[in-house]
Protein backbone atom coordinates (compact mmCIF):
# COMPACT_ATOMS: atom_id res chain seq x y z
CA UNK A 1 0.00 0.00 0.00
CA UNK A 2 1.32 3.40 -0.94
CA UNK A 3 1.04 5.82 1.93
CA UNK A 4 -0.41 9.19 1.23
CA UNK A 5 1.98 11.92 2.43
CA UNK A 6 -1.05 13.96 3.45
CA UNK A 7 -2.16 11.29 5.96
CA UNK A 8 -2.37 12.61 9.50
CA UNK A 9 0.11 11.53 12.17
CA UNK A 10 -1.89 10.23 15.15
CA UNK A 11 0.86 8.52 17.17
CA UNK A 12 4.61 8.99 16.98
CA UNK A 13 7.01 6.05 17.12
CA UNK A 14 7.70 6.29 20.82
CA UNK A 15 3.99 6.43 21.67
CA UNK A 16 3.41 3.35 19.53
CA UNK A 17 6.28 1.43 21.09
CA UNK A 18 5.01 2.37 24.56
CA UNK A 19 1.51 1.19 23.71
CA UNK A 20 2.72 -2.14 22.38
CA UNK A 21 4.98 -2.84 25.35
CA UNK A 22 1.93 -2.35 27.57
CA UNK A 23 -0.19 -4.39 25.15
CA UNK A 24 2.17 -7.35 25.04
CA UNK A 25 2.53 -7.32 28.82
CA UNK A 26 -1.26 -7.23 29.11
CA UNK A 27 -1.69 -10.29 26.88
CA UNK A 28 0.93 -12.27 28.80
CA UNK A 29 -0.55 -11.18 32.14
CA UNK A 30 -4.10 -11.99 31.09
CA UNK A 31 -3.12 -15.47 29.88
CA UNK A 32 -1.07 -16.36 32.96
CA UNK A 33 -3.55 -14.66 35.28
CA UNK A 34 -6.56 -16.46 33.82
CA UNK A 35 -4.69 -19.74 34.33
CA UNK A 36 -4.82 -19.09 38.07
CA UNK A 37 -8.29 -17.57 37.86
CA UNK A 38 -10.20 -20.74 37.03
CA UNK A 39 -9.20 -24.43 36.88
CA UNK A 40 -10.65 -24.72 33.36
CA UNK A 41 -7.97 -22.28 32.16
CA UNK A 42 -5.06 -23.72 34.17
CA UNK A 43 -3.54 -25.39 31.04
CA UNK A 44 -2.62 -21.85 29.90
CA UNK A 45 0.37 -22.11 32.27
CA UNK A 46 1.96 -24.35 29.64
CA UNK A 47 2.47 -21.27 27.46
CA UNK A 48 4.85 -20.05 30.16
CA UNK A 49 6.74 -23.28 30.85
CA UNK A 50 4.45 -24.69 33.54
CA UNK A 51 2.61 -23.59 36.66
CA UNK A 52 5.63 -22.57 38.67
CA UNK A 53 7.10 -20.54 35.81
CA UNK A 54 3.76 -18.82 35.26
CA UNK A 55 3.68 -17.94 38.97
CA UNK A 56 7.25 -16.60 38.85
CA UNK A 57 6.84 -14.61 35.62
CA UNK A 58 3.39 -13.11 36.15
CA UNK A 59 4.32 -10.51 38.79
CA UNK A 60 7.53 -9.45 37.05
CA UNK A 61 5.67 -8.89 33.79
CA UNK A 62 3.23 -6.92 35.93
CA UNK A 63 6.05 -4.67 37.13
CA UNK A 64 7.08 -3.97 33.51
CA UNK A 65 3.49 -3.24 32.55
CA UNK A 66 2.95 -0.94 35.54
CA UNK A 67 6.07 1.09 34.71
CA UNK A 68 5.16 1.52 31.05
CA UNK A 69 1.52 2.18 31.89
CA UNK A 70 2.58 5.06 34.11
CA UNK A 71 4.63 6.52 31.24
CA UNK A 72 1.70 6.07 28.88
CA UNK A 73 -0.62 7.65 31.43
CA UNK A 74 1.42 10.85 31.50
CA UNK A 75 1.59 10.91 27.69
CA UNK A 76 -2.17 10.76 27.24
CA UNK A 77 -3.83 11.94 30.46
CA UNK A 78 -4.27 15.58 29.45
CA UNK A 79 -5.86 14.53 26.14
CA UNK A 80 -8.40 12.44 28.02
CA UNK A 81 -9.85 15.03 30.39
CA UNK A 82 -13.61 14.69 30.14
CA UNK A 83 -16.03 17.51 29.44
CA UNK A 84 -19.71 18.04 28.66
CA UNK A 85 -19.45 16.96 25.03
CA UNK A 86 -17.91 13.66 26.12
CA UNK A 87 -20.83 12.83 28.39
CA UNK A 88 -23.15 13.94 25.60
CA UNK A 89 -21.35 11.50 23.25
CA UNK A 90 -21.61 8.71 25.83
CA UNK A 91 -25.34 9.30 26.33
CA UNK A 92 -25.81 8.70 22.60
CA UNK A 93 -23.45 5.73 22.34
CA UNK A 94 -26.37 3.35 21.79
CA UNK A 95 -26.99 4.87 18.36
CA UNK A 96 -23.31 4.61 17.53
CA UNK A 97 -23.28 0.92 18.43
CA UNK A 98 -26.39 0.48 16.35
CA UNK A 99 -24.36 1.61 13.34
CA UNK A 100 -25.57 5.20 12.97
CA UNK A 101 -22.90 7.83 13.73
CA UNK A 102 -24.67 10.78 12.03
CA UNK A 103 -26.05 12.34 15.17
CA UNK A 104 -22.94 11.97 17.30
CA UNK A 105 -21.51 15.21 18.72
CA UNK A 106 -18.19 16.33 17.22
CA UNK A 107 -15.15 14.82 18.94
CA UNK A 108 -11.55 15.92 19.40
CA UNK A 109 -8.62 13.50 19.33
CA UNK A 110 -10.55 11.11 21.57
CA UNK A 111 -14.26 10.53 21.91
CA UNK A 112 -16.12 10.15 25.20
CA UNK A 113 -15.92 6.37 25.04
CA UNK A 114 -12.17 6.36 24.56
CA UNK A 115 -11.73 8.82 27.42
CA UNK A 116 -13.92 6.85 29.79
CA UNK A 117 -11.99 3.70 28.84
CA UNK A 118 -8.72 5.50 29.58
CA UNK A 119 -9.81 6.37 33.12
CA UNK A 120 -11.34 2.96 33.80
CA UNK A 121 -8.15 1.24 32.63
CA UNK A 122 -6.12 3.56 34.86
CA UNK A 123 -8.33 2.72 37.85
CA UNK A 124 -7.98 -1.00 37.12
CA UNK A 125 -4.21 -0.68 36.80
CA UNK A 126 -3.93 1.05 40.18
CA UNK A 127 -6.10 -1.59 41.89
CA UNK A 128 -4.36 -4.51 40.19
CA UNK A 129 -0.85 -3.22 40.84
CA UNK A 130 -1.39 -2.44 44.51
CA UNK A 131 -3.26 -5.68 45.21
CA UNK A 132 -0.71 -7.60 43.15
CA UNK A 133 2.14 -6.38 45.32
CA UNK A 134 0.21 -7.39 48.44
CA UNK A 135 -0.31 -10.95 47.17
CA UNK A 136 3.28 -11.37 45.89
CA UNK A 137 4.28 -13.99 48.45
CA UNK A 138 7.77 -14.71 47.19
CA UNK A 139 8.79 -11.05 47.65
CA UNK A 140 6.56 -9.66 50.39
CA UNK A 141 4.89 -10.82 53.56
CA UNK A 142 1.73 -8.82 54.18
CA UNK A 143 -0.81 -9.73 56.89
CA UNK A 144 -3.15 -12.51 55.75
CA UNK A 145 -6.26 -10.36 56.39
CA UNK A 146 -4.92 -7.82 53.90
CA UNK A 147 -3.99 -10.52 51.37
CA UNK A 148 -7.55 -11.87 51.57
CA UNK A 149 -8.90 -8.51 50.43
CA UNK A 150 -6.15 -8.11 47.82
CA UNK A 151 -6.91 -11.42 46.10
CA UNK A 152 -10.56 -10.43 45.60
CA UNK A 153 -9.66 -6.94 44.37
CA UNK A 154 -6.99 -8.37 42.04
CA UNK A 155 -9.31 -10.97 40.50
CA UNK A 156 -12.30 -8.61 40.14
CA UNK A 157 -10.32 -5.67 38.72
CA UNK A 158 -8.40 -7.95 36.34
CA UNK A 159 -11.55 -9.63 35.02
CA UNK A 160 -13.11 -6.19 34.50
CA UNK A 161 -9.97 -4.94 32.78
CA UNK A 162 -9.89 -7.91 30.41
CA UNK A 163 -13.47 -7.05 29.50
CA UNK A 164 -12.48 -3.42 28.88
CA UNK A 165 -9.63 -4.52 26.62
CA UNK A 166 -12.01 -6.71 24.64
CA UNK A 167 -14.09 -3.58 24.03
CA UNK A 168 -10.95 -1.53 23.22
CA UNK A 169 -9.67 -4.08 20.69
CA UNK A 170 -13.08 -4.65 19.13
CA UNK A 171 -13.70 -0.91 18.75
CA UNK A 172 -10.38 -0.64 16.89
CA UNK A 173 -11.28 -3.56 14.59
CA UNK A 174 -14.85 -2.37 14.05
CA UNK A 175 -13.83 1.18 13.15
CA UNK A 176 -11.99 0.49 9.90
CA UNK A 177 -8.76 2.34 9.31
CA UNK A 178 -7.99 2.64 13.02
CA UNK A 179 -5.45 -0.06 13.76
CA UNK A 180 -2.87 1.47 11.40
CA UNK A 181 -2.69 4.43 13.79
CA UNK A 182 -1.11 2.14 16.36
CA UNK A 183 0.92 0.16 13.80
CA UNK A 184 2.60 2.86 11.76
CA UNK A 185 1.16 6.00 13.22
CA UNK A 186 -1.03 7.60 10.56
CA UNK A 187 -4.70 7.76 9.65
CA UNK A 188 -6.35 9.10 6.51
CA UNK A 189 -7.84 12.58 6.53
CA UNK A 190 -11.22 11.09 5.67
CA UNK A 191 -11.01 8.83 8.76
CA UNK A 192 -10.14 11.78 10.94
CA UNK A 193 -12.91 13.97 9.55
CA UNK A 194 -15.50 11.26 10.06
CA UNK A 195 -14.57 10.08 13.55
CA UNK A 196 -12.70 12.97 15.16
CA UNK A 197 -13.73 16.13 13.33
CA UNK A 198 -12.43 18.47 16.03
CA UNK A 199 -9.00 16.87 15.81
CA UNK A 200 -9.17 16.95 11.97
CA UNK A 201 -9.79 20.69 12.03
CA UNK A 202 -7.02 21.22 14.53
CA UNK A 203 -4.56 19.19 12.43
CA UNK A 204 -5.46 20.56 8.97
CA UNK A 205 -6.85 23.99 9.73
CA UNK A 206 -9.78 23.09 7.46
CA UNK A 207 -13.42 22.76 8.31
CA UNK B 1 0.70 -45.07 45.51
CA UNK B 2 -1.85 -46.32 43.04
CA UNK B 3 -4.40 -47.62 45.52
CA UNK B 4 -4.17 -44.48 47.58
CA UNK B 5 -5.27 -42.50 44.56
CA UNK B 6 -8.66 -44.22 44.64
CA UNK B 7 -9.82 -42.73 47.91
CA UNK B 8 -9.69 -39.04 47.18
CA UNK B 9 -12.57 -36.95 48.48
CA UNK B 10 -11.47 -33.64 47.00
CA UNK B 11 -8.71 -32.40 44.73
CA UNK B 12 -7.64 -28.76 44.41
CA UNK B 13 -8.54 -26.77 41.26
CA UNK B 14 -10.55 -29.67 39.88
CA UNK B 15 -14.14 -29.17 38.80
CA UNK B 16 -15.03 -32.80 38.18
CA UNK B 17 -15.43 -35.63 40.68
CA UNK B 18 -12.31 -37.09 42.26
CA UNK B 19 -11.69 -40.86 42.08
CA UNK B 20 -13.44 -41.99 45.21
CA UNK B 21 -14.54 -45.61 44.86
CA UNK B 22 -12.64 -46.63 47.98
CA UNK B 23 -14.26 -45.42 51.14
CA UNK B 24 -11.94 -45.44 54.09
CA UNK B 25 -12.71 -44.84 57.74
CA UNK B 26 -12.64 -41.22 58.80
CA UNK B 27 -9.67 -40.82 61.10
CA UNK B 28 -8.76 -38.20 63.68
CA UNK B 29 -5.94 -37.21 65.96
CA UNK B 30 -7.09 -36.22 69.42
CA UNK B 31 -4.80 -33.91 71.38
CA UNK B 32 -5.64 -33.84 75.05
CA UNK B 33 -4.16 -30.51 76.07
CA UNK B 34 -4.80 -31.29 79.75
CA UNK B 35 -2.48 -34.29 79.57
CA UNK B 36 0.36 -32.57 77.71
CA UNK B 37 3.58 -31.94 79.62
CA UNK B 38 5.27 -29.94 76.86
CA UNK B 39 8.17 -32.36 76.32
CA UNK B 40 8.24 -31.79 72.54
CA UNK B 41 8.68 -35.49 71.81
CA UNK B 42 6.00 -34.98 69.13
CA UNK B 43 8.10 -32.29 67.45
CA UNK B 44 11.18 -34.50 67.51
CA UNK B 45 9.24 -37.50 66.18
CA UNK B 46 7.75 -35.37 63.40
CA UNK B 47 11.20 -34.21 62.31
CA UNK B 48 12.58 -37.70 62.49
CA UNK B 49 9.85 -39.51 60.58
CA UNK B 50 9.50 -36.84 57.92
CA UNK B 51 13.25 -36.25 57.57
CA UNK B 52 13.02 -32.51 58.12
CA UNK B 53 15.55 -30.59 60.20
CA UNK B 54 14.75 -26.94 60.84
CA UNK B 55 17.80 -24.77 61.42
CA UNK B 56 18.79 -24.36 65.05
CA UNK B 57 17.50 -20.97 66.16
CA UNK B 58 18.03 -18.70 69.16
CA UNK B 59 16.52 -18.73 72.60
CA UNK B 60 14.42 -15.60 72.96
CA UNK B 61 13.27 -16.32 76.49
CA UNK B 62 10.19 -18.41 75.77
CA UNK B 63 9.65 -22.14 75.61
CA UNK B 64 8.33 -22.14 72.05
CA UNK B 65 11.13 -23.62 69.99
CA UNK B 66 11.33 -22.89 67.10
CA UNK B 67 9.30 -19.73 67.53
CA UNK B 68 6.92 -20.45 64.68
CA UNK B 69 5.90 -23.12 62.22
CA UNK B 70 7.98 -23.16 59.05
CA UNK B 71 8.57 -25.33 56.00
CA UNK B 72 10.51 -27.80 58.17
CA UNK B 73 8.49 -27.41 61.37
CA UNK B 74 5.11 -29.00 60.77
CA UNK B 75 4.09 -29.16 64.40
CA UNK B 76 4.97 -26.85 67.27
CA UNK B 77 4.19 -26.70 70.97
CA UNK B 78 2.89 -23.26 71.86
CA UNK B 79 3.16 -22.31 75.53
CA UNK B 80 0.84 -19.79 77.15
CA UNK B 81 0.69 -18.64 80.77
CA UNK B 82 -2.76 -17.52 81.88
CA UNK B 83 -4.54 -16.86 85.14
CA UNK B 84 -7.82 -18.72 85.35
CA UNK B 85 -9.94 -19.00 88.50
CA UNK B 86 -7.22 -17.24 90.49
CA UNK B 87 -4.58 -19.78 89.58
CA UNK B 88 -1.69 -19.67 87.18
CA UNK B 89 -2.15 -22.14 84.36
CA UNK B 90 0.45 -23.18 81.87
CA UNK B 91 -1.40 -24.08 78.69
CA UNK B 92 0.51 -26.04 76.10
CA UNK B 93 -1.04 -26.57 72.70
CA UNK B 94 0.49 -28.65 69.95
CA UNK B 95 -0.13 -26.50 66.89
CA UNK B 96 -0.24 -27.79 63.31
CA UNK B 97 -2.64 -28.57 60.49
CA UNK B 98 -6.19 -29.27 61.72
CA UNK B 99 -7.13 -31.27 58.59
CA UNK B 100 -10.47 -29.47 58.15
CA UNK B 101 -13.41 -31.25 56.58
CA UNK B 102 -13.88 -28.05 54.56
CA UNK B 103 -10.25 -27.03 53.94
CA UNK B 104 -9.67 -23.35 53.10
CA UNK B 105 -6.25 -24.18 51.62
CA UNK B 106 -7.74 -26.63 49.12
CA UNK B 107 -10.49 -24.19 48.19
CA UNK B 108 -7.95 -21.43 47.52
CA UNK B 109 -5.35 -23.53 45.65
CA UNK B 110 -5.25 -22.79 41.88
CA UNK B 111 -3.08 -25.78 40.93
CA UNK B 112 -4.84 -29.04 40.06
CA UNK B 113 -3.87 -31.83 42.44
CA UNK B 114 -1.51 -29.80 44.62
CA UNK B 115 -3.83 -30.30 47.60
CA UNK B 116 -5.67 -33.56 48.12
CA UNK B 117 -8.26 -34.47 50.71
CA UNK B 118 -8.46 -38.22 51.24
CA UNK B 119 -11.70 -39.90 52.18
CA UNK B 120 -10.19 -40.62 55.60
CA UNK B 121 -10.14 -36.86 56.16
CA UNK B 122 -6.42 -36.17 55.76
CA UNK B 123 -5.61 -33.01 53.81
CA UNK B 124 -2.29 -33.53 52.08
CA UNK B 125 -0.08 -31.21 50.04
CA UNK B 126 1.45 -32.75 46.92
CA UNK B 127 4.42 -30.45 46.49
CA UNK B 128 5.27 -31.73 43.01
CA UNK B 129 2.09 -29.99 41.80
CA UNK B 130 2.57 -26.89 43.96
CA UNK B 131 3.34 -23.70 42.01
CA UNK B 132 4.32 -21.71 45.11
CA UNK B 133 1.68 -18.95 44.96
CA UNK B 134 0.85 -19.17 48.67
CA UNK B 135 -2.93 -19.03 48.11
CA UNK B 136 -3.23 -21.88 50.64
CA UNK B 137 -1.91 -19.51 53.33
CA UNK B 138 -4.58 -17.01 52.31
CA UNK B 139 -7.27 -19.68 52.51
CA UNK B 140 -6.27 -21.30 55.81
CA UNK B 141 -8.27 -20.13 58.86
CA UNK B 142 -5.59 -21.52 61.24
CA UNK B 143 -2.47 -19.88 59.71
CA UNK B 144 -0.70 -23.20 59.11
CA UNK B 145 0.91 -23.60 55.64
CA UNK B 146 4.37 -22.12 55.15
CA UNK B 147 6.24 -21.39 51.91
CA UNK B 148 9.80 -22.66 51.83
CA UNK B 149 12.36 -19.93 51.22
CA UNK B 150 14.53 -22.39 49.31
CA UNK B 151 12.13 -24.19 46.94
CA UNK B 152 9.06 -21.92 47.21
CA UNK B 153 6.70 -24.84 47.80
CA UNK B 154 4.12 -24.86 50.59
CA UNK B 155 4.52 -27.32 53.45
CA UNK B 156 2.51 -28.43 56.46
CA UNK B 157 1.63 -31.47 58.58
CA UNK B 158 0.54 -34.43 56.44
CA UNK B 159 -0.96 -36.24 59.46
CA UNK B 160 1.67 -38.80 58.41
CA UNK B 161 -0.53 -39.85 55.50
CA UNK B 162 2.19 -42.32 54.51
CA UNK B 163 2.01 -44.03 57.91
CA UNK B 164 -1.78 -43.90 58.11
CA UNK B 165 -2.03 -45.47 54.64
CA UNK B 166 -0.33 -48.59 56.01
CA UNK B 167 -2.26 -48.71 59.26
CA UNK B 168 0.20 -46.84 61.50
CA UNK B 169 -0.52 -43.92 63.79
CA UNK B 170 1.17 -40.56 63.03
CA UNK B 171 4.72 -40.26 64.38
CA UNK B 172 3.73 -37.64 66.98
CA UNK B 173 1.00 -39.86 68.41
CA UNK B 174 3.39 -42.79 68.54
CA UNK B 175 6.02 -40.79 70.42
CA UNK B 176 3.83 -39.02 72.99
CA UNK B 177 4.87 -40.33 76.43
CA UNK B 178 1.72 -39.29 78.31
CA UNK B 179 -0.89 -40.45 75.83
CA UNK B 180 -1.96 -36.85 75.23
CA UNK B 181 -2.00 -37.60 71.49
CA UNK B 182 -4.38 -40.33 70.45
CA UNK B 183 -5.11 -41.49 66.93
CA UNK B 184 -7.91 -43.62 65.51
CA UNK B 185 -11.32 -43.53 63.88
CA UNK B 186 -12.85 -40.08 64.38
CA UNK B 187 -15.92 -41.65 65.95
CA UNK B 188 -13.77 -43.46 68.51
CA UNK B 189 -11.77 -40.31 69.23
CA UNK B 190 -14.94 -38.34 69.93
CA UNK B 191 -16.07 -41.11 72.25
CA UNK B 192 -12.70 -41.20 74.03
CA UNK B 193 -12.76 -37.41 74.37
CA UNK B 194 -16.11 -37.56 76.13
CA UNK B 195 -14.63 -39.66 78.91
CA UNK B 196 -11.70 -37.27 79.25
CA UNK B 197 -14.05 -34.28 79.39
CA UNK B 198 -16.18 -35.93 82.10
CA UNK B 199 -13.02 -36.51 84.11
CA UNK B 200 -11.93 -32.87 83.70
CA UNK B 201 -15.36 -31.66 84.77
CA UNK B 202 -15.12 -33.83 87.87
CA UNK B 203 -11.83 -32.15 88.62
CA UNK B 204 -13.38 -28.69 88.51
CA UNK B 205 -12.97 -27.67 84.87
CA UNK B 206 -16.65 -26.93 84.30
CA UNK B 207 -16.08 -25.67 80.77
CA UNK B 208 -13.97 -28.56 79.56
CA UNK B 209 -14.92 -29.65 76.08
CA UNK B 210 -13.97 -30.92 72.65
CA UNK B 211 -12.63 -28.57 69.99
CA UNK B 212 -14.01 -29.83 66.66
CA UNK B 213 -15.04 -26.53 65.03
CA UNK B 214 -18.13 -26.86 62.87
CA UNK B 215 -17.38 -23.64 60.94
CA UNK B 216 -14.93 -25.68 58.85
CA UNK B 217 -17.14 -28.78 58.88
CA UNK B 218 -15.28 -30.27 61.83
CA UNK B 219 -11.58 -31.15 61.88
CA UNK B 220 -9.51 -34.32 61.82
CA UNK B 221 -7.24 -32.99 64.51
CA UNK B 222 -9.26 -32.25 67.63
CA UNK B 223 -8.37 -30.86 71.04
CA UNK B 224 -9.66 -31.65 74.49
CA UNK B 225 -9.54 -28.24 76.18
CA UNK B 226 -10.02 -27.49 79.88
CA UNK B 227 -11.46 -24.11 78.84
CA UNK B 228 -13.38 -25.01 75.71
CA UNK B 229 -15.41 -21.82 76.16
CA UNK B 230 -12.25 -19.77 75.61
CA UNK B 231 -10.14 -21.45 72.92
CA UNK B 232 -8.28 -18.18 72.27
CA UNK B 233 -6.47 -18.70 75.60
CA UNK B 234 -4.50 -21.45 73.88
CA UNK B 235 -2.10 -19.32 71.82
CA UNK B 236 -4.99 -17.75 69.87
CA UNK B 237 -6.76 -20.90 68.78
CA UNK B 238 -9.66 -19.38 66.80
CA UNK B 239 -13.03 -19.46 68.53
CA UNK B 240 -15.11 -20.04 65.44
CA UNK B 241 -12.79 -20.68 62.51
CA UNK B 242 -14.28 -20.62 59.05
CA UNK B 243 -13.16 -19.94 55.52
CA UNK B 244 -12.99 -16.15 55.27
CA UNK B 245 -15.97 -14.63 53.40
CA UNK B 246 -13.58 -12.84 51.03
CA UNK B 247 -11.90 -16.16 50.18
CA UNK B 248 -15.33 -17.72 49.64
CA UNK B 249 -16.25 -14.82 47.35
CA UNK B 250 -12.91 -15.04 45.52
CA UNK B 251 -13.26 -18.78 44.91
CA UNK B 252 -17.04 -18.96 44.68
CA UNK B 253 -19.62 -18.41 41.94
CA UNK B 254 -18.13 -15.04 40.99
CA UNK B 255 -15.44 -16.72 38.89
CA UNK B 256 -17.52 -18.81 36.50
CA UNK B 257 -19.87 -15.82 36.16
CA UNK B 258 -16.94 -13.54 35.30
CA UNK B 259 -15.70 -16.04 32.70
CA UNK B 260 -19.20 -16.22 31.25
CA UNK B 261 -19.36 -12.42 31.05
CA UNK B 262 -15.97 -12.26 29.29
CA UNK B 263 -17.00 -14.98 26.86
CA UNK B 264 -20.24 -13.14 26.16
CA UNK B 265 -18.32 -9.91 25.48
CA UNK B 266 -16.06 -11.68 22.97
CA UNK B 267 -18.87 -13.53 21.22
CA UNK B 268 -21.07 -10.44 21.38
CA UNK B 269 -18.38 -8.41 19.60
CA UNK B 270 -18.12 -10.97 16.81
CA UNK B 271 -21.89 -11.00 16.36
CA UNK B 272 -22.03 -7.23 16.42
CA UNK B 273 -19.57 -7.11 13.53
CA UNK B 274 -21.43 -9.81 11.64
CA UNK B 275 -24.85 -8.22 12.12
CA UNK B 276 -24.07 -4.49 11.96
CA UNK B 277 -21.02 -4.52 9.73
CA UNK B 278 -17.89 -2.41 10.18
CA UNK B 279 -17.86 1.28 10.92
CA UNK B 280 -16.34 2.52 7.67
CA UNK B 281 -15.38 5.95 6.45
CA UNK B 282 -18.12 7.28 4.21
CA UNK B 283 -17.56 7.23 0.44
CA UNK B 284 -18.36 10.94 0.22
CA UNK B 285 -15.54 11.85 2.58
CA UNK B 286 -13.11 9.60 0.74
CA UNK B 287 -14.11 11.19 -2.58
CA UNK B 288 -13.71 14.66 -1.07
CA UNK B 289 -10.16 13.87 0.03
CA UNK B 290 -9.30 12.30 -3.34
CA UNK B 291 -10.43 15.48 -5.03
CA UNK B 292 -8.21 17.47 -2.68
CA UNK B 293 -5.26 15.19 -3.47
CA UNK B 294 -5.79 15.57 -7.20
CA UNK B 295 -5.36 19.34 -6.95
Amino acid sequence: MIRNPRDLQRYNASERANHWIVGICFILLALSGLAFFHPALFPLVNLFGGGTWARILHPWIGVVMAVFFVIMFFRFASLNLMGGKDWDWLSKVGKMVDGNDHDMPEQGKYNGGQKLLFWLLTLCMVLITVSGVVMWRSQFDFPTELVRIAVVVHAAAAAFMIGLIFVHVYAAIWTRGTIRAMLYGTVTRAWAKQHHRGWYRQMTGKD
Amino acid sequence: MALQSLDIARRSATTTEAPKVRETTEVAKLIDVSACIGCKACQAACMEWNDIRPEVGNNVGIYDNPQDLDDKTWTLMRFTEVEENGRLEWLIRKDGCMHCADPGCLKACPSPGAIIQYSNGIVDFHQENCVGCGYCITGCPFNIPRLSKTDNKAYKCSLCSDRVAVGQAPACAKACPTGAIKFGAKEDMVHYAEARIDDLKDRGYQNAGLYDPQGVGGTHVMYVLHHADKPTLYADLPENPQISPTVALWKGVAKPLALLALGATAIGSLFHYVMKGPNEVSKELEAEMEKEDAK
